[in-house]
Protein backbone atom coordinates (compact mmCIF):
# COMPACT_ATOMS: atom_id res chain seq x y z
CA UNK A 1 0.00 0.00 0.00
CA UNK A 2 3.06 2.38 0.47
CA UNK A 3 3.77 2.46 -3.17
CA UNK A 4 -0.02 3.06 -3.64
CA UNK A 5 0.06 6.43 -1.21
CA UNK A 6 3.98 7.26 -2.54
CA UNK A 7 1.72 7.23 -6.18
CA UNK A 8 -1.04 9.46 -5.00
CA UNK A 9 1.43 11.70 -3.47
CA UNK A 10 3.47 12.33 -6.60
CA UNK A 11 -0.08 12.81 -8.60
CA UNK A 12 -0.93 15.30 -5.96
CA UNK A 13 2.31 17.25 -6.63
CA UNK A 14 1.99 17.16 -10.24
CA UNK A 15 -1.19 18.33 -10.12
CA UNK A 16 -0.70 21.41 -7.68
CA UNK A 17 2.77 21.95 -10.08
CA UNK A 18 0.26 21.78 -13.45
CA UNK A 19 -2.18 23.95 -11.65
CA UNK A 20 -0.01 26.67 -9.98
CA UNK A 21 3.03 27.07 -12.54
CA UNK A 22 2.48 25.39 -15.34
CA UNK A 23 -0.54 27.13 -15.62
CA UNK A 24 1.06 30.45 -15.97
CA UNK A 25 2.16 29.61 -19.57
CA UNK A 26 -0.95 28.37 -20.86
CA UNK A 27 -1.49 29.29 -24.45
CA UNK A 28 -4.29 32.39 -24.12
CA UNK A 29 -5.58 31.50 -28.00
CA UNK A 30 -9.14 31.01 -28.72
CA UNK A 31 -9.68 27.13 -28.44
CA UNK A 32 -10.58 24.75 -31.37
CA UNK A 33 -14.05 25.83 -31.12
CA UNK A 34 -13.72 29.27 -30.23
CA UNK A 35 -11.63 29.51 -33.57
CA UNK A 36 -14.80 27.73 -35.72
CA UNK A 37 -17.09 29.89 -34.22
CA UNK A 38 -15.22 33.08 -35.12
CA UNK A 39 -14.17 31.89 -38.32
CA UNK A 40 -17.65 30.58 -39.06
CA UNK A 41 -19.05 33.83 -38.11
CA UNK A 42 -21.21 32.66 -35.07
CA UNK A 43 -19.03 34.07 -32.33
CA UNK A 44 -21.35 37.08 -31.40
CA UNK A 45 -23.93 34.62 -30.76
CA UNK A 46 -22.43 34.14 -27.44
CA UNK A 47 -24.00 35.68 -24.40
CA UNK A 48 -21.69 37.06 -21.75
CA UNK A 49 -21.08 34.79 -19.33
CA UNK A 50 -23.90 35.07 -16.01
CA UNK A 51 -20.87 35.23 -13.35
CA UNK A 52 -18.33 36.87 -15.86
CA UNK A 53 -17.83 39.78 -13.07
CA UNK A 54 -17.05 36.92 -10.39
CA UNK A 55 -13.32 37.14 -8.79
CA UNK A 56 -12.23 34.40 -10.59
CA UNK A 57 -14.19 34.21 -13.97
CA UNK A 58 -12.05 33.26 -16.88
CA UNK A 59 -9.17 32.04 -14.59
CA UNK A 60 -8.51 35.45 -12.76
CA UNK A 61 -7.41 36.83 -16.22
CA UNK A 62 -3.89 37.12 -17.02
CA UNK A 63 -2.30 38.06 -13.78
CA UNK A 64 0.26 36.00 -12.35
CA UNK A 65 -1.32 35.72 -8.43
CA UNK A 66 -4.90 35.37 -9.79
CA UNK A 67 -3.71 32.52 -12.11
CA UNK A 68 -1.82 30.58 -9.32
CA UNK A 69 -4.88 31.50 -6.67
CA UNK A 70 -7.37 30.25 -9.65
CA UNK A 71 -5.34 26.75 -10.24
CA UNK A 72 -5.02 26.30 -5.96
CA UNK A 73 -8.70 27.23 -5.86
CA UNK A 74 -9.70 24.62 -8.74
CA UNK A 75 -7.67 22.03 -7.31
CA UNK A 76 -8.58 22.42 -3.64
CA UNK A 77 -12.74 22.69 -5.65
CA UNK A 78 -12.63 19.31 -7.60
CA UNK A 79 -10.80 17.21 -5.15
CA UNK A 80 -13.04 17.95 -2.69
CA UNK A 81 -16.17 17.65 -4.47
CA UNK A 82 -14.83 14.51 -5.94
CA UNK A 83 -13.87 13.03 -2.61
CA UNK A 84 -17.90 13.91 -1.36
CA UNK A 85 -19.44 12.35 -4.43
CA UNK A 86 -17.34 9.11 -5.03
CA UNK A 87 -17.72 8.73 -0.98
CA UNK A 88 -21.41 9.49 -1.02
CA UNK A 89 -21.73 6.86 -4.33
CA UNK A 90 -19.56 3.93 -2.63
CA UNK A 91 -22.02 1.65 -1.64
CA UNK A 92 -20.27 0.15 1.65
CA UNK A 93 -17.94 -1.55 0.21
CA UNK A 94 -14.21 -1.64 1.52
CA UNK A 95 -10.69 -2.63 0.13
CA UNK A 96 -11.66 -5.24 -2.28
CA UNK A 97 -9.02 -7.71 -4.41
CA UNK A 98 -9.03 -10.09 -7.11
CA UNK B 1 -14.36 23.24 -26.48
CA UNK B 2 -16.57 24.57 -23.53
CA UNK B 3 -20.24 26.00 -25.05
CA UNK B 4 -20.95 29.31 -24.04
CA UNK B 5 -24.49 30.79 -23.08
CA UNK B 6 -26.43 31.58 -25.80
CA UNK B 7 -24.40 29.06 -29.26
CA UNK B 8 -27.52 26.31 -28.42
CA UNK B 9 -31.09 27.63 -28.12
CA UNK B 10 -33.02 26.60 -24.85
CA UNK B 11 -35.11 23.36 -25.88
CA UNK B 12 -31.51 21.75 -27.13
CA UNK B 13 -29.85 23.04 -23.82
CA UNK B 14 -32.81 21.85 -21.68
CA UNK B 15 -32.53 18.74 -23.74
CA UNK B 16 -28.79 17.83 -22.90
CA UNK B 17 -29.33 19.50 -19.30
CA UNK B 18 -31.89 16.21 -19.03
CA UNK B 19 -29.60 13.66 -20.45
CA UNK B 20 -26.61 14.84 -18.12
CA UNK B 21 -28.34 14.59 -14.96
CA UNK B 22 -29.63 11.50 -15.98
CA UNK B 23 -26.49 10.34 -16.81
CA UNK B 24 -25.64 11.81 -13.53
CA UNK B 25 -27.65 9.19 -11.70
CA UNK B 26 -26.93 6.52 -13.49
CA UNK B 27 -23.28 6.70 -13.27
CA UNK B 28 -23.65 7.30 -9.56
CA UNK B 29 -25.33 4.02 -9.61
CA UNK B 30 -22.78 2.47 -11.65
CA UNK B 31 -20.01 3.40 -10.19
CA UNK B 32 -21.48 2.78 -6.70
CA UNK B 33 -20.93 -0.23 -7.54
CA UNK B 34 -17.23 -1.34 -7.92
CA UNK B 35 -15.74 2.35 -6.01
CA UNK B 36 -14.01 0.45 -3.04
CA UNK B 37 -12.20 2.38 -0.23
CA UNK B 38 -9.09 3.18 -1.92
CA UNK B 39 -10.26 4.66 -5.36
CA UNK B 40 -12.55 7.49 -4.07
CA UNK B 41 -9.33 9.26 -3.38
CA UNK B 42 -7.78 7.77 -6.25
CA UNK B 43 -11.04 9.14 -8.25
CA UNK B 44 -10.92 12.66 -6.27
CA UNK B 45 -7.62 13.47 -7.13
CA UNK B 46 -7.91 11.92 -10.75
CA UNK B 47 -11.22 14.76 -11.02
CA UNK B 48 -8.52 16.98 -9.52
CA UNK B 49 -6.09 16.62 -12.59
CA UNK B 50 -8.50 16.37 -15.39
CA UNK B 51 -9.48 20.25 -14.23
CA UNK B 52 -6.27 20.96 -15.36
CA UNK B 53 -7.52 21.93 -19.05
CA UNK B 54 -4.51 23.89 -20.05
CA UNK B 55 -4.64 25.68 -23.64
CA UNK B 56 -1.75 24.18 -25.19
CA UNK B 57 -0.80 25.88 -28.41
CA UNK B 58 -2.08 24.21 -32.00
CA UNK B 59 -2.28 26.61 -34.79
CA UNK B 60 -1.25 29.87 -34.78
CA UNK B 61 -4.22 31.88 -34.17
CA UNK B 62 -5.63 28.57 -32.61
CA UNK B 63 -4.93 26.48 -28.79
CA UNK B 64 -6.46 23.29 -27.33
CA UNK B 65 -7.00 21.75 -23.91
CA UNK B 66 -7.04 18.29 -22.13
CA UNK B 67 -10.34 16.77 -22.03
CA UNK B 68 -9.08 14.25 -19.89
CA UNK B 69 -12.48 12.15 -19.98
CA UNK B 70 -10.44 9.11 -21.47
CA UNK B 71 -7.60 9.17 -19.75
CA UNK B 72 -10.22 9.45 -16.37
CA UNK B 73 -12.44 6.57 -17.90
CA UNK B 74 -9.19 4.16 -18.37
CA UNK B 75 -7.91 5.46 -14.53
CA UNK B 76 -11.11 5.21 -12.67
CA UNK B 77 -13.81 3.45 -15.25
CA UNK B 78 -16.20 4.86 -17.35
CA UNK B 79 -19.13 5.69 -15.08
CA UNK B 80 -16.78 7.30 -12.14
CA UNK B 81 -15.50 8.87 -15.68
CA UNK B 82 -18.42 10.69 -16.66
CA UNK B 83 -19.10 11.93 -12.75
CA UNK B 84 -14.91 12.77 -12.89
CA UNK B 85 -16.19 15.01 -16.12
CA UNK B 86 -19.29 16.49 -15.26
CA UNK B 87 -18.24 17.94 -11.65
CA UNK B 88 -15.15 19.32 -13.14
CA UNK B 89 -17.16 21.30 -15.94
CA UNK B 90 -19.74 22.37 -13.21
CA UNK B 91 -16.91 23.80 -10.94
CA UNK B 92 -15.34 25.43 -14.29
CA UNK B 93 -18.32 27.38 -15.29
CA UNK B 94 -19.46 28.43 -11.33
CA UNK B 95 -16.09 29.62 -10.38
CA UNK B 96 -14.35 30.44 -13.39
CA UNK B 97 -17.26 31.35 -16.19
CA UNK B 98 -15.99 28.80 -18.28
CA UNK B 99 -18.61 27.01 -19.76
CA UNK B 100 -21.93 29.06 -20.15
CA UNK B 101 -24.93 28.07 -17.30
CA UNK B 102 -27.14 27.00 -19.66
CA UNK B 103 -24.82 25.05 -21.62
CA UNK B 104 -23.43 23.44 -18.46
CA UNK B 105 -25.57 20.00 -19.84
CA UNK B 106 -24.39 20.32 -23.54
CA UNK B 107 -20.78 20.38 -22.07
CA UNK B 108 -21.41 17.32 -19.89
CA UNK B 109 -22.65 14.84 -23.16
CA UNK B 110 -19.67 16.21 -25.00
CA UNK B 111 -17.61 15.64 -22.55
CA UNK B 112 -18.35 13.38 -20.14
CA UNK B 113 -20.78 11.10 -22.32
CA UNK B 114 -19.28 11.57 -25.82
CA UNK B 115 -15.77 12.08 -24.61
CA UNK B 116 -15.37 10.05 -21.60
CA UNK B 117 -17.75 7.35 -21.90
CA UNK B 118 -17.59 6.92 -25.46
CA UNK B 119 -13.89 7.43 -25.71
CA UNK B 120 -13.57 4.46 -23.18
CA UNK B 121 -16.01 2.26 -25.71
CA UNK B 122 -13.00 3.02 -28.04
CA UNK B 123 -10.38 2.04 -26.36
CA UNK B 124 -11.87 -1.64 -25.22
CA UNK B 125 -12.89 -2.08 -28.82
CA UNK B 126 -9.22 -1.39 -30.25
CA UNK B 127 -7.60 -3.20 -26.56
CA UNK B 128 -9.39 -6.36 -27.51
CA UNK B 129 -8.87 -6.11 -31.66
CA UNK B 130 -5.02 -5.33 -30.40
CA UNK B 131 -4.79 -8.73 -28.08
CA UNK B 132 -5.81 -7.62 -24.77
CA UNK B 133 -1.98 -7.24 -23.33
CA UNK B 134 -1.31 -5.39 -20.82
CA UNK B 135 1.91 -3.84 -22.58
CA UNK B 136 -0.64 -2.05 -24.89
CA UNK B 137 -2.71 -0.04 -22.57
CA UNK B 138 -0.97 3.08 -23.17
CA UNK B 139 -1.16 3.01 -27.10
CA UNK B 140 -4.75 2.41 -27.24
CA UNK B 141 -5.25 4.71 -24.55
CA UNK B 142 -3.78 7.37 -26.16
CA UNK B 143 -5.29 6.39 -29.58
CA UNK B 144 -8.88 6.24 -28.11
CA UNK B 145 -8.26 9.83 -26.60
CA UNK B 146 -6.92 11.04 -29.98
CA UNK B 147 -10.67 9.71 -31.41
CA UNK B 148 -12.30 11.23 -28.39
CA UNK B 149 -11.64 14.99 -29.52
CA UNK B 150 -13.56 14.68 -32.87
CA UNK B 151 -15.82 12.65 -31.13
CA UNK B 152 -17.23 15.18 -28.24
CA UNK B 153 -17.09 17.83 -31.41
CA UNK B 154 -19.28 16.00 -33.37
CA UNK B 155 -21.58 15.90 -30.47
CA UNK B 156 -21.02 19.78 -30.93
CA UNK B 157 -21.90 20.12 -34.45
CA UNK B 158 -25.20 17.88 -33.79
CA UNK B 159 -26.40 20.28 -31.18
CA UNK B 160 -25.52 23.10 -33.57
CA UNK B 161 -27.22 21.40 -36.32
CA UNK B 162 -30.38 20.74 -33.84
CA UNK B 163 -30.46 24.10 -31.77
CA UNK B 164 -27.76 26.10 -32.86
CA UNK B 165 -29.17 30.18 -33.02
CA UNK B 166 -27.88 31.54 -36.18
CA UNK B 167 -29.73 30.73 -39.65
CA UNK B 168 -27.48 31.88 -42.10
CA UNK B 169 -24.62 29.30 -41.60
CA UNK B 170 -23.92 26.42 -43.14
CA UNK B 171 -24.02 22.81 -41.12
CA UNK B 172 -21.68 21.09 -43.36
CA UNK B 173 -18.83 23.76 -42.82
CA UNK B 174 -19.08 23.68 -38.88
CA UNK B 175 -19.30 19.64 -38.80
CA UNK B 176 -15.76 19.63 -40.86
CA UNK B 177 -14.32 22.61 -39.64
CA UNK B 178 -14.89 21.47 -35.70
CA UNK B 179 -13.60 17.60 -37.05
CA UNK B 180 -10.67 19.05 -38.25
CA UNK B 181 -9.90 21.54 -35.27
CA UNK B 182 -10.20 18.99 -32.97
CA UNK B 183 -8.12 15.97 -34.85
CA UNK B 184 -5.53 18.58 -34.22
CA UNK B 185 -6.11 18.44 -30.46
CA UNK B 186 -6.61 15.41 -30.09
CA UNK B 187 -3.26 14.71 -31.49
CA UNK B 188 -2.37 16.82 -28.03
CA UNK B 189 -4.69 14.87 -26.29
CA UNK B 190 -3.40 11.43 -27.41
CA UNK B 191 0.08 12.24 -26.51
CA UNK B 192 -0.49 13.36 -22.86
CA UNK B 193 -2.79 10.36 -21.95
CA UNK B 194 -0.26 7.75 -23.60
CA UNK B 195 2.36 9.55 -21.59
CA UNK B 196 0.10 9.79 -18.22
CA UNK B 197 -1.14 5.69 -18.38
CA UNK B 198 2.40 4.70 -19.29
CA UNK B 199 3.39 6.10 -16.35
CA UNK B 200 0.91 5.03 -14.00
CA UNK B 201 0.99 1.22 -16.08
CA UNK B 202 4.88 0.98 -15.25
CA UNK B 203 4.34 2.35 -10.95
CA UNK B 204 0.99 0.96 -10.21
CA UNK B 205 -0.77 -0.93 -13.11
CA UNK B 206 -3.11 -2.69 -10.77
CA UNK B 207 -4.87 1.02 -10.30
CA UNK B 208 -5.72 1.71 -13.70
CA UNK B 209 -9.19 0.63 -14.41
CA UNK B 210 -8.92 -0.33 -18.14
CA UNK B 211 -6.04 -2.67 -17.86
CA UNK B 212 -6.39 -6.66 -17.24
CA UNK B 213 -3.94 -6.17 -14.41
CA UNK B 214 -6.76 -3.97 -12.30
CA UNK B 215 -6.97 -5.14 -9.11
CA UNK B 216 -10.54 -3.54 -7.77
CA UNK B 217 -13.82 -4.52 -8.55
CA UNK B 218 -15.71 -3.86 -12.24
CA UNK B 219 -18.51 -2.62 -13.27
CA UNK B 220 -20.64 -5.50 -15.45
CA UNK B 221 -23.00 -3.30 -16.45
CA UNK B 222 -20.80 -1.72 -18.91
CA UNK B 223 -18.42 -3.84 -21.30
CA UNK B 224 -16.58 -6.24 -18.78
Amino acid sequence: MSKGIALFGVGVLITLVIAIVVSQFASTQPDGLEYVAERGGFIETADDHALAESPLADYGGDSTPNLMVSGLVGVLATFGLGYLVFSLAKTGKTTARG
Amino acid sequence: MHIPDGFIGPSISAAAGLTAVGGFGLALRRAGHYLTDRLVPMAALVAAFAAQMINFPVLPGMSGHLLGGVLAAILVGPWAGYIVMSLVLIVQALLFADGGLSAIGLNIVNMGLMGAVGGYLIYRALFRLGGSRPSTVPRFAGVAALVSLPLAAMGFALEFAAGGTVESISIGSVFWAVLGTHILIGLGEGLITYLVIGAVMRSRSDLVYGSPTFGGLRSEELVS
